[in-house]
């Protein structure tokens, strides 16, 4: 057998073997002896484990390396190509078989699972609404935005203050907010159109600093540090309050009895088709002319505008459509937390967001739902580990810098078929 | 013949130091006219002034009868002025064929797939490599896709960058090949170029370019024996 795959245990075992005399060497005198007083205490079994375990690692990484998708795996990891490939033209993506599989699941998650990992999800959920938007900024226009916080508190505080001033609900904000926040993205856009690179990331660093300050000194109309808070949804003006102050509560109505998980699923099934209906228009906006546009910017702005690409058009619609979609995710975190107040919306933030977008892989449309996961959920399971969550973020971030600067999927362009008209 | 491009006196500065002298020339519509000269006597800011890059501070660019010397570079380039600009500058990490559509933004899809099989059967090797990222061909192939993507938006008149840059003696007459080859079908070109002796030898008119001002003026052929042009592109002045 193992000539038929070509795996050779030999060489398996030999290195085993040394990882084996590696860890022994390293983790003998570390952990193997405890220094009791003035007597050195020899603790064998835990040496013997850590060993045990490294061996056996070693092995198992040994012959997977010699395996075909071990092969094709490493292979991957190890070239350090620029991370862009362009695909067969008739390639058909495995996404075609995945997508139906992980909406179905989507769909009937939030029924099955608990209250706890519901609104885990949800934030979540929020976080890939705010990576994908600033995916189109950052990843797609290559315009580094430090500030892209500010658009999330305008849409967070757009439904807050909309509902306390103006009396207007979850559905009417939910395109309002997004409005408000692309016309904000478009005013930033103006002022910074003839920067790149540092000098953007400054004045960006400031924009979201301005929003933070505004919101938390202006206290006559924002209410400062004390914050707002913000309505839940309601389903056909069915309310999902214990007590409704009009009409009757959502479980009156269908005569359940009241549970405060109703909301949140309730939140989930929304922001589900919400971020399944962002991710179909950004993924059809990088196949069309204005997506190339933007990618085309990041690559070459000089070349651009040799062709007669409006530098100005295309920049603020980055800027106004990537603002928009972190005014929508500002709505679904100020209904989720029913309260917001200008602590949420600090430079951490916009760091962890464009973290999202350079750990996805910048521009990768999957990436960035991949990463928004890791760097939100991740540390809900550490909470053990909280004290460390911001150091061991920051390991993460210097390792994938390290071995993976393209970020966890690689952008692949799609090929062309040949079209009618054009020869083969 | 009626002049499609004429420059007027024109000037540009950068900061206090002055790029371009009165410098007047024209091309005329199915001309090759070429601008050869030294590094650093200007070529480069001639071409790009054209595009508002920089501004001109002086004088007139009159482009088929309307002075577009304060226009933005995207109204030049979407009324008939096509650059392949200096250093090829393609879109690296785009497939062959997105960098041709991406030439294709002044005039929209409308005969995209005309064009874009006029570009293959022009250049062969760009339909090899059509599926392929720009930036994994070689120099010549790419300067062969600068060219075809500048002819993407079909040019009243195609603007050249120093073509031959950077490029293997073989492979630069492979590209002055195909530049016979686009002219012939009645393109008027500007070529702006270091490589004097194939650049006079394809050009109608030249004009060569010294330290901002034109110094000399003529027919391809005529510049090419002048004594004096030898000095001018070899950098002696």
């Amino acid at each position: 057998m193992s000539q038929e795959t070509g795996i050779n245990i030999g060489s398996s075992i030999k290195d085993t073997i040394i990882a084996g005399l590696l860890a022994l060497i390293v983790f003998g005198p570390v952990v193997g002896v405890l220094l009791d007083g003035y007597e050195f205490i020899a603790r064998i079994d835990d040496v013997v484990w850590i060993v045990a375990i490294v061996m056996a690692g070693r092995f198992a990484i040994s012959v997977f390396v010699q395996t075909e998708s071990g092969k094709k795996f490493v292979y991957r990891q190890l070239t350090k190509e620029d991370g862009v490939s362009v695909t067969a033209p008739d390639y058909k993506s495995k996404m075609r078989y995945i997508i139906p599989i992980v909406i179905v699941i989507g769909l009937i998650a939030p029924f099955i699972a608990s209250k706890y990992v519901l609104t885990v999800v949800i934030l979540g959920l929020i976080y890939v609404l705010l990576g994908l938007g600033l995916n189109i900024v950052v990843g797609l226009a290559g315009l580094l935005d430090l500030g892209f916080v500010g658009f999330y508190a305008i849409g967070a505080y757009g439904l807050a203050l909309g509902y306390e001033y103006l009396g207007l609900g979850f559905w009417s904000m939910l395109p309002l907010a997004a409005i408000m926040a692309g016309v904000a993205g478009a005013v930033l856009g103006f002022p910074v159109l003839r920067m790149h690179g540092d000098y953007l990331a400054i004045v960006t660093l400031g924009f979201g600093e301005i929003i933070r300050l505004v919101l938390t000194n202006w206290t006559e109309f924002t209410h400062g540090p004390n914050g707002v808070s913000a309505p839940l949804p309601t389903l056909f003006g069915l309310e999902f309050k214990r007590r409704s102050s009009d009409g009757t509560p959502f479980h009156e109505f269908f005569g359940l009895s009241y549970d405060s998980a109703f909301k949140y699923i309730f939140i989930y099934l929304v922001l589900f088709l919400v971020v399944l209906a962002v991710l179909y228009v950004k993924h059809r906006l990088t196949r069309m002319p204005i997506g190339r546009a933007w990618e085309a910017l990041r690559e070459d702005e000089i070349a651009c505008r040799s062709l007669g690409l409006n530098h100005v058009l295309v920049k603020l619609s980055a800027f106004t459509l990537g603002a928009s979609t972190g005014g929508i995710a500002g709505v679904f975190f100020a209904t989720y937390q029913g309260f917001v107040n200008p602590s949420s919306f600090t430079f951490f933030e916009s760091a962890l967001i464009l973290a999202i977008v350079v750990l996805g892989g910048m521009g990768s449309t999957l990436g960035v739902v991949i990463a928004a996961f890791v760097l939100t959920v991740a540390p809900e399971m550490l909470r053990e580990f909280a004290d460390y969550r911001v150091l061991m973020f920051g390991i993460l971030m210097v390792v994938m810098m390290i071995w993976k600067p393209r970020g966890l999927v690689r952008v692949t362009r799609k090929g062309f078929a040949t079209r009618k008209g054009v020869m083969k | 013949m009626s002049a499609l491009l004429q420059f007027k006196d024109v000037d540009v500065h950068y900061g206090p130091i002055q790029a371009l002298k009165k410098v007047c020339l024209e091309v005329n519509q199915g001309e090759i006219v070429t601008m050869i000269g030294s590094n650093g006597a200007g070529k480069s800011t001639l071409l790009m002034s054209i595009f508002g890059q920089p501004r001109i501070s002086d004088g007139q660019i009159i482009y088929q009868g309307e002075d577009i010397s304060q226009k933005s570079a995207h109204y030049v380039a979407s009324n008939g002025l096509a650059q392949s600009p200096e250093g090829r500058r393609i879109f690296p990490g785009m497939s062959v064929e997105e960098n041709l559509l991406m030439g294709t933004i002044p005039i929209g899809m409308e005969h995209c797939d005309e064009d874009m099989q006029r570009m293959f059967e022009l250049f062969p090797r760009l339909k090899e490599r059509r599926n392929q990222r720009a930036s994994t061909m070689s120099g010549g192939e790419q300067q062969m896709l600068a060219i075809a993507r500048a002819l993407m938006s079909r040019p009243k008149l195609l603007l050249l960058d120093e073509p031959s840059l950077g490029l293997a003696p073989i492979i630069v007459k492979q590209i002055f090949q195909i530049l016979a080859d686009v002219a012939s079908t009645g393109m008027t070109i500007f070529l702006v170029e270091q490589n004097a002796n194939h650049a006079l030898k394809l050009a109608d008119r030249g004009y060569v370019l010294v330290n901002g001002e034109i110094r000399l003026t003529g027919s391809g052929d005529d510049l090419l024996v002048n004594p004096e042009v030898r000095d001018a592109y070899l950098g002696g002045h």
